[in-house]
């Protein structure tokens, strides 16, 4: 018999909403996040010491997120400062184990045990490699974004932002508002964006609108096809080199500018290394991340196992919150049946067996019999179009490539230059894991998590989803006081 | 800065980093201290000597890395700063 009926690892807009639903219909919910307090990436919240009155202005849409916490509080196990670093099947069929190390400092092993599983871990910033890219004062977007969002600190006083999407946009409002000269945003994709979306763009209008404004009243220049391909300084961050690009990212013209701080972003690497433990079918979005495979219920193909938000495909918050309020339906009513279904005699199957990975048209429709509020999943089936529609507007284009110098660094851990990726492809390596195994980028500390993109893209192929036993840092000594005596 | 977030941080205090003593206000992680503080730079790669500090913030890149209090290997950017912190970088 389980501890929980499920457990949610993640509490970000995606598990907040799935854990939430979940414990009103009546389940025993556990929900691990790593950090100090619910919110993810995207609702990064300050520290309670910090009293703020106004925390709503460094986000969109805070208030209606705060309340579903507060909600889940009373409904729902919530554990934070618990990293989960693995996930197993225990026994048979809906027994799984969660495994997680607790507390910031003095770490304790502690392992989860819940009859099914939500997958809500979000993504991290995708960054590409340029020249410079590893000097300090160069931040992924969101990195600066979380030293405002959770710290109250500027990331710098001269910023640039650049990358590609809609992400830069609310870093560099968030930058102006705060104090920081914002000298540019850069767009590496063509100005157009989401004009050409126009009935799926208007319900993000009011919000983009927003950042636009904050933008103008800050004088803050916002420059479609340039991006920066290099920066300088010696030991800290000087001055970037911003170069015109043409349709595929190649360089046509350059122009230096001075700055401390830049920050950049070119899309989002979802976390999807539990489900890949766990053995759920993994696919491709548009914009080539590996992502679960999940069906109109977000089942992935592990019966038991369900996905919501960035790992089943990069989409944001407002998506993630829909995916996981669906996730919450649909695990409350198949551990109903399942338990249902128990009580018949022996022989008799206690939990359905997974539906093939979903298509958007699966999705739009829907199987029959599904426990889902119909308004909900005709609201997924528009905001995965939207984010279809992103992911088209604001591709990676291949002419970063031409960005890199023999010695730029491909990956920071492990200090491999793009020549020594090249060497390693002359050597005859005609893939990522070849290149990984000859030259080592993506063998250091973060396991290939900032680089993984670019070898991919480098060795010619879509990067493949990432197979790491051990999800987060542990100490051997918490391994070794692992109990099987799960809670 | 404190006024977008309507913020009334409570009193701040100093780290010790690498002697150096650095302001923090409570709740902030080491990261954000020592980049507010101007530090932005407080590790050097194995081989190459390269400076590093915080590139991803969220744990994610290792960049970061600082010892506390004798605890090697620390992400600073997640680590939430207390009184009396020694940190070596």
């Amino acid at each position: 018999m389980s501890a929980y009926d499920l457990a949610v690892v993640g509490g970000g807009p995606a598990g907040v909403a799935g854990a939430l639903t979940a414990a009103q219909a009546g389940l025993r919910v556990a929900l691990l996040d790593a950090a100090p307090r619910l919110g993810g990436q995207y609702f990064r919240r300050l520290p309670e010491t910090f009293h703020a009155t106004r925390e709503a202005a460094l986000h969109h849409g805070l208030d209606r997120f705060l309340r579903q916490s507060r909600a889940l509080r009373s409904l729902a196990d919530v554990l934070l400062e618990h990293r989960v670093w693995a996930v197993e099947r225990h026994g048979g069929l809906g027994d799984f184990v969660v495994h997680a190390v607790a507390g910031d400092r003095e770490e304790r092993p502690v392992t989860v045990r819940a009859s099914a599983l939500l997958i809500a871990t979000g993504a991290h910033d995708r960054p590409l490699p340029f020249p410079g890219w590893d000097l300090p004062g160069v931040l992924t977007a969101g990195g600066a974004q979380a030293l405002l969002k959770g710290n109250l600190v500027v990331a710098g006083r001269r910023v640039v932002v650049a990358g590609t999407g809609p992400f830069p946009l609310p870093v560099a409002a968030g930058l102006a508002r705060a104090g920081a000269r914002v000298v540019e945003v850069l767009e590496a994709n063509g100005p157009l964006g989401l004009a050409r979306h126009p009935a799926l763009a208007a319900s993000k209008l009011g919000e983009a609108a927003g950042y636009a404004l904050a933008l103008a009243r800050h004088r803050v220049p916002y420059r479609a096809r340039q991006a920066v391909v290099a920066a300088h300084g010696d030991g800290e961050l000087t001055h970037v080199t911003v170069g015109r690009l043409d349709r595929d990212w190649r360089v046509v013209a350059t122009r230096t500018v001075e700055c401390d701080t830049l920050a950049v972003g070119y899309g989002f690497v979802p976390q999807v290394e539990l489900a890949v433990q766990a053995g759920c079918a993994m696919g491709h979005d548009l914009d080539g991340s590996p992502v679960v495979s999940v069906d109109a219920a977000q089942r992935t193909s592990v019966a038991g196992v369900y996905a919501a938000g960035e790992p089943t495909g990069v989409g944001g918050a407002e998506l993630a919150e829909v995916e996981g309020r669906i996730a919450g339906h649909a695990a409350a009513a198949d551990l109903r049946s399942a338990v249902h279904l128990a009580a018949e005699p022996p022989g008799t199957a206690v939990h359905r067996p997974a539906e093939p990975p979903g298509t958007p048209a699966h999705w739009a429709a829907g199987p029959a019999g599904l426990a889902v509020p119909e308004p909900l999943l005709r609201r997924r089936a528009r905001l995965r179009a939207f984010a279809q529609a992103l992911h088209r507007a604001y591709p990676v284009r291949p002419g970063w490539r031409d960005w890199l110098t023999p010695a730029t660094l491909v990956c920071r851990c492990e200090e491999v230059p793009y020549e020594a990726v090249r060497e390693a492809m002359d050597l005859g390596a005609t893939d990522a894991r070849s290149v990984k195994l000859l030259a080592r980028p993506g063998m250091g500390w973060c396991q290939g998590r900032m680089c993984g993109y670019a070898v991919a893209c480098l060795a010619g192929e879509l990067p493949q989803a990432p197979r790491r036993p051990i999800a987060q840092p542990i100490t051997l000594g918490s391994l070794e006081r692992m109990t099987d005596d799960p809670s | 800065m404190n006024d977008l977030a309507g913020a009334r941080p409570e009193q701040p205090f100093d780290i010790l980093v690498d002697g150096r003593a650095v302001p923090v206000l409570p709740g902030q992680t080491i990261g954000a201290a020592l980049h507010a503080a101007g530090i932005r730079a407080w590790r050097t790669t194995r081989f190459g000597g390269r400076p590093r500090g915080l590139f991803c913030g969220i744990g994610v890149c290792f960049d970061c890395l600082v010892s506390v209090n004798g605890a090697p290997e620390q992400r600073a950017c997640l680590l939430q700063a207390r009184p009396g912190d020694e940190v070596r970088t």
